[in-house]
């Protein structure tokens, strides 16, 4: 029998409803190339083995019936940022130990409703804070996918990291992810997969742990265009628990897919055209544009000129929203507690003892830019450049921009425990230059594998659109997967 | 703008994070490697430009003020390290 956990999801889901396989041999595939695999790649913090037999069981009566959900029977990882009832979610941090939600958020609710399976949570950096998956408190995820004739580790990008690995090296059909300044794009980037971050409000926040309120937004990675297509149509939804929840109708994403791109107007923004980008990232762009054309679309240059102070006001924006979500957790209420002589000490060595560096750095700059004296020359100065990060945006659509297409990154996955990225963190936060524009602007954007590099590591190209706009993106991702032809996945040596 | 070692500490306890004296300078320089890069915001001009408060037009639903929710407090207190009679503990806080 062929090897289940290889189909997309797309496939599996025609499988199951043909009855050619059932849910619990699906996920029991899916459960087996887990225990295998994980011990290596620590991609799954927490795997719910049992619940998704359950889940499973209870998807084949449906399915023997011919009855069922849009999901039905399918296994998916969730991120560790979910709240999942009864179910570990700590956010890959020591300091919600032993956490485990009395409620379900409402994107994995809305999963669970069109009838998908849960395997298990994903590893993550810590509160979604990283762009290498080395700041989870559980270690590193390792990228499935190496360099060609190496066996150094590479990493699969964050925050996302444990979705993308889990995705890519056959752990699960799809996963959840979140994105606040990159981290779907850049981890399904890293490691040849699709990751979609909808527009701002498309997907509830409720439920999901928060780290910058006014950037976090949820969305799907898939190994295939369609199959993210698929899972947003089940997590995206209107819902009244998240006050920046927009009311509006969720299409059929599935069926935007194969819609191509004649007559589009795709956008090619000239700041995006870094200093010191390398060659082959330069010329998968070119590329990209030509196949685009090739299917009817128009190229049309165009500028975006505040993009390079994308990347410093989200520095100010996202710790200064982190610095107040993460106040919650102060020893009280759930997770880790550290004693002290009086409660601030408890406060304080709680805090110390439970947060990891990059964490703690972000609530101090987070702190610092909201502290008395400081608040109208960090924190105001910031939001005012959004405005006009946004406006660049609003101007280019309504010069007739339907789509715009970038790198994803500005490199390929690089190595765990790089040492000039540890040294300076904001040559690490450069990671996210290309993807943190569209999160200050609330933009859909979706990263698709477009090519390799010289070493044979996956590199993605970036289409952002619209407001509500992703059924363009889908349908221009899908060209580019389709022109690309190419086999992202990666040689099993796990 | 920079921080010095005493803002360092200050910024510690306004965030309920007890910084090490030995960890101070580390924080020192990684602080400051943020605030130097975030220092190029000065060159935008942004007079007359309203600042984001939400990046989807939108105004905040209201909905009836009654109670919706709630009286499940034995859930509330379910995850804490220390609770009683559904109450959270916590160290002396008045003498």
């Amino acid at each position: 029998m062929t090897d289940l956990t290889r189909l997309s999801l797309a496939q599996a889901r025609k499988g199951l409803k043909d009855k050619s396989f059932t849910s619990t041999e699906l996920t029991g595939a899916y459960l087996k190339a887990i225990e295998a695999a994980n011990p290596k790649l620590n991609a799954y913090v927490a795997v719910t083995g049992e619940q998704a037999l359950d889940m499973a069981k209870a998807s084949d009566e449906k399915l023997a019936q011919g009855q069922g959900g849009a999901l039905e029977g399918i296994p998916l990882g969730i991120k560790d940022l979910f709240g999942t009832k009864g179910v570990h979610t700590q956010a890959a941090s020591h300091i919600l130990d032993g956490f485990r939600p009395e409620y379900e958020s409402t994107v994995t609710s809305n999963l669970w409703r069109d009838g998908a399976v849960m395997l298990g949570k994903l590893n993550m950096d810590e509160f979604a804070m990283g762009s290498s998956n080395e700041t989870s408190y559980y270690g590193p995820v390792i990228n499935p996918i190496r360099a060609e004739g190496g066996n150094a580790n590479l990493v699969p990008g964050g925050s996302s990291g444990g979705s993308a690995a889990a995705v890519a090296a056959w752990l699960c059909a799809g996963a959840t992810a979140t994105d606040t300044g990159g981290s779907i794009r850049q981890p399904a980037a890293f490691t040849g997969t699709v990751g979609i971050k909808p527009t701002y409000g498309r997907c509830s926040r409720w439920g999901v742990v928060a780290f910058a309120s006014s950037l976090d937004q949820a969305g799907p990675i898939a190994r295939t265009v369609e199959d993210t297509a698929l899972l947003m149509t089940s997590m995206a939804g209107f819902d009244p628990k998240d006050s920046t929840s927009v009311d509006l109708a969720v299409p059929d994403f599935a069926a935007a897919v194969e819609r191509g791109v004649k007559g589009l107007t795709i956008g090619v923004p000239r700041e995006y055209r870094m200093d010191g980008m390398p060659a082959e990232i330069e010329k998968l762009w070119s590329q990209g544009l030509e196949w685009l054309k090739a299917e009817g679309a128009t190229v049309k240059d165009i500028s975006l000129p505040h993009t390079k102070y994308a990347l410093p006001a989200y520095y100010i924006v996202a710790p200064a929203e982190a610095s107040s979500n993460l106040a919650r957790y102060d020893g009280v209420k759930y997770g880790l507690r550290v004693s002290g002589k009086d409660i601030t000490d408890m406060y304080e060595l709680t805090r110390a003892a439970g947060f990891g560096r990059e964490v703690k750095r972000r609530i101090m700059i987070g702190t610092y830019v909201l502290s008395a004296g400081y608040f109208d020359a960090y924190y105001v100065k910031a939001q005012k450049v959004r405005t006009l990060i946004k406006k660049d945006f609003e101007d280019a659509f309504h010069a007739g921009v339907d789509a715009i297409l970038t790198p994803a990154t500005p490199s390929a996955a690089f190595g765990i425990g790089d040492e000039a990225l540890a040294a300076d963190p904001v040559a690490m936060y450069l990671n996210d230059v290309f993807t943190v524009t569209v999160n200050m602007a609330g933009l859909p954007g979706i990263a698709v594998p477009a090519g390799k590099d010289g070493q044979g590591l996956p590199l993605g190209l970036q289409l952002i659109g619209k407001p509500f706009d992703e059924e363009t993106l889908f349908a221009a991702a899908r060209v580019i997967e389709r022109s690309a032809d190419t086999d992202f996945s990666p040689k099993p040596w796990w | 703008m920079s921080v010095d070692a005493a803002t360092v500490k200050r910024i510690g306890r306004l965030a309920r994070i007890r910084i090490e004296e030995e960890e101070v300078a580390g924080y020192q320089s990684e602080l400051n490697a943020i605030l130097g890069f975030v220092e190029q915001l000065a060159e935008v001009d942004v007079s007359g430009v309203e600042p984001m408060t939400s990046v989807t037009p939108m105004t905040l639903r209201r909905r009836d003020d009654v109670i919706s929710d709630g009286g499940y407090a034995d859930k509330i207190v379910s995850n804490a390290p220390l609770s009683e009679d559904n109450f959270f503990m916590v160290p002396k806080v008045v003498e």
